[in-house]
């Protein structure tokens, strides 16, 4: 058989412009599932060697204030393995040369030995020394930000009192990789950060001395963390515990595990996308090699090559340009996925990348690929193969063509005869004709998923901060706040509006399903924050009940308008009161859970309390108005609008945009291999037709016409196809991605769907530059000679 | 005197046709192009079928070869029934027992004139080696040229040198120089005249073309589908003898 492999070879390198096309498809398809699976296999190790080493605690709470012997009686709670307690405390910090508000998280570190729990990693210099009182170390990020290093001085606000620390470390840690300031959505590295700090001094500046409030667990193996965090309530409930928590409810780790949901979800979708045309082109360009090769192969059978040594050499064939497809897939996704979790590393503050390209993924890459390569390939291969050799011998029927539908419809004399051949040619093969079709509109529907995400994330920035959210600052009390702290607010200079709310945190539940979030009072007249349903009307707030978000209703507790969901408040005197669900919001960004402030207070059995304040000040005076603001006692932190606009930016500009831009340069191969290929096989298959219509007097565009006006045709039927599948996916995505943290609105522009027709057009136009460049090289003596 | 021959030693029957009939269903059409056909081929012999284009000569070949099925009737090869053969087993027949010889000489093209050889050569055992079979049709001086570059008369010398070189026992050969122009044809049938009397291979040539009859031992004649008459050849030419 070496003969019939060398004849292999030479036949790939004829068909290289095909089989690089082909190709180009499944690296595609390739290198998005390595690159999805192995960057998604390589953070889920990074960070599960980080928290392990770190000692990421297990269950988490917060309380307002216990005694440390406290402790020991949670260490013997069923089912607690370590225990260790913190005082955690708000702080305000002054850079020299950023006027923007920043604020940040102190963490105290044990006062005798080394931290237990939620170790820091450190980066650079050391832990503060235990008993000292004014050393400091810093979360990487916000020293990156602003160029902090061990040796550095940092201007702080400690209750109302002006503190210099000194930076002895730079240190991450598992709890904080995905950090936010109070009131805001998203990381914002610039504007706050995370401090450890001794025990001791941190403890004496919020008269925490002998007391504690924050408390980390981790389990004994077989636990079960909801009995240790019912028990670890119960204990804590007379020091204002705000109800504990597991990890897999921990904010950080519930963005992480969030995300790397999406990266497995993308290992998915676009590779099945991708290898469903390549196994379509496959076929295609296989099935129009069979016929070329009829005669080859009815000769090869006439000398004694059994059918099966047909079908060998075909599988090969589809072996080998599989082969090049995957190696480079892998190649290239490995590289990507390397490209992928470095900026998800970044992003989430690894300390470090353990990178690896499991085998495992490989070996499920290749299997899944060389599936679909064969299962695609598989009819012409068996064509090929059971071809009878008197049958090859004999040329191809010709092919039967009747009148189109149109013509018969009485249209004849409207077309052209080129057009004609071009609509009976289509008619003749309908569902190659339709595949074809297919096949574009999936590579026009990646290109809209690429570019839907940007389109949603514009549309949540326009309708969180542009409808919602119309405020220029929110201020964080502390605690609970009399109401007429909002005149106070409002005399400031430069504030303009003032609206109040209370924030209550508290446990909703409905039957076996609850979520530990806040409640929010609000007042009626507002026009800061407004509250809108699906149509971007505003929400009534009723007098007594409760108004949700869709998402928090619907999916997360199952409840509907009418019926009565439990409130667990964490707070105060932890009041538990039903309260029925009035009407549901439409909201992107995090859940919601709405009542009037008065009916909350009342609930509370307060008086007219507000827990922040959303502020319009006049323009340019923000920072001015958070100077005032940021050594008022009481205040626990203030954001500015605008910051959070940009932030917001920032954030999905980095993650989401990586993933876009590898799935368009993508699509894009997709798109052009299925123009090329369909094209060049037609060119094939109608050379002699051609060539004889050149020899009867037609011109090169006169003919160039009749195979790329098909071709065209059916671009141009692609492009509406794309976009329905197009939207049905980004549905599909929209769907997939939905979390409590956030909902990606179904938004899709119209440079959307102009971006990804375009890049259709122009693999139609590359296409027909090749295939033009084709036809000037079809010699008509030569195709004639060759016999029918 | 190869008359004189036969009569010492009687010829072995190589195949035995009888009442072949082949119809090909074409839709709407049925074509008969085998209407009971009953037919003998000798160890040795040259035979030439000869017939008008549509006479059932290609179908004949085809059935003999084992490439084609037959509607009805029966062919038996050194005594084994081909018409009942299996896929499997006519497969092994034409490896091991047949040599085929085109109009078109269906070389593949992405091969070289060796490898072409080689590509049959490779599958049996006991065959010629490539350049051996090519030296005897007189292509041994172009065994690296890709079909592309050889003349039409040379390259059904090596589609010749194919269909020998693996030493076959029946040579068939279907209009071998149809396609040709007299003087090359006429090197061609030297190469099958070559084959048939260096390697003794029973060879059957299928042509319109009466002065091929000429070199044959035997010219069966066809039309209709039926065999007309069957003469032998009292004066064999060689082929430089014949012109058309």
């Amino acid at each position: 058989m070496r003969a019939l492999n060398r004849k292999l070879l030479r036949d790939l390198w004829h068909m290289r412009g095909m089989a690089a096309a082909i190709g180009l498809v499944l690296v595609g398809g390739v290198s998005t599932f390595v690159m999805s699976l192995a960057a998604y296999d390589s953070l889920a190790l990074t960070l599960s060697r980080y928290y392990s080493e770190q000692h990421f605690a297990e269950v988490f709470a917060q309380l307002k204030r216990a005694p440390e012997s406290l402790a020991d009686r949670i260490a013997t709670l069923p089912g607690v393995d370590r225990v260790e307690t913190r005082v955690i405390a708000p702080v305000t910090v002054d850079v020299a040369g950023f006027d923007d508000p920043v604020t940040g998280r102190l963490v105290s570190l044990p006062e005798f030995e080394k931290p237990a729990l939620n170790v820091p990693y450190l980066k650079s210099g050391r832990l503060p020394a235990p008993r000292s009182e004014d050393e400091i170390a810093v979360s990487e990020e916000f020293a990156l930000a602003h160029g902090f290093v061990p040796g550095d001085r940092l201007d702080v606000t400690i209750k109302g009192h002006r503190e210099v620390l000194r930076i002895v470390g730079i240190a991450l840690s598992p709890e904080y990789m995905y950090a936010i300031p109070p009131g805001a959505f998203f990381p914002d590295h610039k504007r706050f950060g995370i401090f450890w700090m001794g025990r001791r001094s941190l403890a004496t500046a919020f008269e925490m001395d002998g007391a504690f409030n924050d408390v980390s667990l981790t389990l004994q193996a077989g636990a079960s963390d909801a009995e240790v965090i019912t028990r670890l309530d119960r204990l804590l409930e007379r020091y204002g515990g705000l109800g504990a928590f597991a990890r897999a409810d921990q904010f950080s780790h519930r963005f992480m595990t969030e995300e790397l949901r999406q990266l497995e979800t993308m290992a998915t979708v676009f590779p099945i996308i991708f290898l469903s045309v390549a196994a379509f082109l496959l076929n295609v360009v296989i099935g129009r090699l069979v016929a070329t090769e009829r005669d080859q192969i009815a000769t090869l059978k006439a000398f004694g090559y059994s059918t099966g040594d047909i079908a060998v050499h075909y599988v090969k064939l589809v072996l080998a340009i599989t082969a090049m497809g995957l190696a480079a897939g892998i190649v290239v996704g490995a590289f990507f996925a390397r490209g992928l979790a470095a900026v998800y590393r970044d992003f989430y503050s690894f300390p470090y990348l353990e990178f690896r390209l499991e085998p495992g993924i490989v070996a499920s890459a290749v299997s899944v690929t060389l599936a679909a390569a064969l299962a695609g390939t598989l009819w012409a291969v068996r064509r090929a193969a059971a071809l009878s050799p008197a049958e090859g011998m004999r040329p191809e029927p010709p092919p039967v063509y009747r009148a189109t539908l149109l013509e018969r419809l009485g249209l004849r004399g409207r077309f052209s005869e080129p057009t004609r051949m071009i609509f009976r040619h289509i008619e003749r093969r309908p569902y190659k004709a339709l595949l074809t079709v297919i096949g574009m509109s999936l590579a026009c529907s990646i290109l809209m998923i690429t570019n839907f995400q940007e389109d949603a994330i514009e549309y949540m920035v326009e309708y969180q901060y542009g409808l919602s959210q119309r405020e220029d600052m929110t201020v964080l009390f502390t605690e609970p706040t009399p109401r007429r702290a909002r005149y106070s607010l409002s005399r400031l200079d430069g504030v303009e509006q003032t609206e109040v709310y209370r924030l209550v945190p508290a446990r909703l539940s409905f039957g076996h399903r609850s979520h530990r979030m806040a409640v929010r009072g609000v007042e009626d007249g507002r026009s800061l924050q407004h509250i809108l349903d699906a149509d971007l009307r505003e929400v009534p707030i009723p007098e007594a009940g409760l108004v949700l978000t869709g998402y928090l209703a619907t999916d997360m507790l199952g409840v509907a308008p009418g019926d009565s969901v439990t409130v667990e408040v964490l707070e105060g005197s932890r009041p538990v009161f039903q309260v029925p669900v009035a009407a549901v919001t439409s909201e992107y960004l995090g859940v919601h859970a709405y009542m009037k402030r008065d009916a909350l207070n009342e609930l509370m059995r307060e008086g007219p309390a507000i827990s922040a304040a959303y502020l319009a000040v006049a323009e340019g005076r923000e920072n001015e108005i958070y100077r005032e603001l940021k050594d008022t006692p009481r205040v626990a932190g203030t954001v500015i609008r605008e910051t959070a606009i940009s932030q917001f930016r920032e954030m999905m500009d980095e993650t989401i945009l990586y993933f876009a831009f590898v799935t368009a340069l993508l699509g894009g191969f997709i798109a052009f291999g299925v123009v090329y290929n369909s094209a060049r096989v037609a060119l094939s298959e109608r050379a002699r037709e051609l060539a004889s219509l050149r020899v009867l007097g037609f011109t090169k565009g006169e003919i160039a016409y009749i195979l790329l006006g098909e071709m065209g045709l059916l671009t141009l039927a692609a492009i509406p196809l794309g976009f329905v599948f197009g939207i049905g996916l980004s549905a599909f995505l929209a769907h997939a991605f939905r979390s409590d943290l956030y909902r990606v609105p179904l938004i899709i522009h119209p440079s959307t769907y102009a971006l990804s027709a375009g890049i259709i057009l122009l693999s139609f136009a590359l296409t027909a530059f090749a295939i033009w460049r084709n036809l000037s090289r079809l010699d008509l003596i030569e195709v004639l000679k060759t016999r029918e | 005197m190869i008359q004189s021959d036969r009569q010492v030693t009687p010829p072995r029957t190589v195949f035995h046709a009888h009442g072949l009939t082949k119809v090909y269903d074409m839709g709407e059409i049925q074509v008969h192009a085998l209407r009971g056909v009953d037919l003998d081929l000798y160890s040795g012999e040259l035979v030439v079928l000869l017939g008008p284009s549509g006479s059932g000569k290609s179908t004949l070949l085809n059935i003999l070869g084992g490439l084609d099925s037959a509607t009805a009737g029966t062919v038996l090869y050194h005594g084994h029934e081909l018409t009942r053969a299996s896929e499997k087993e006519l497969t092994e027949f034409r490896r091991d027992h047949v040599g085929f010889v085109f109009q078109f000489y269906n070389l593949i093209p992405s091969l070289t004139a060796r490898e072409n050889v080689a590509a049959v050569t490779e599958i049996v055992s006991g065959a010629m080696r490539p350049e051996e079979a090519l030296e005897l049709v007189g292509m041994g001086a172009r065994l690296d040229h890709f079909p592309a570059q050889l003349s039409g008369g040379e390259q059904q010398r090596v589609a010749i040198a194919r269909a020998i070189a693996k030493r076959p026992a029946v040579l068939l050969c279907d209009e071998p120089t149809g396609a040709l122009d007299s003087e090359t044809g006429i090197v061609v049938l030297e190469a099958l005249e070559t084959a048939n009397r260096e390697l003794g291979t029973t060879t059957a040539v299928i042509t319109h073309n009466a002065a091929i009859a000429q070199m044959a031992d035997r010219v069966i004649r066809l039309a209709n589908g039926q065999i007309g008459a069957v003469e032998s050849n009292q004066h064999k030419l060689a082929p430089a003898e014949l012109s058309w």
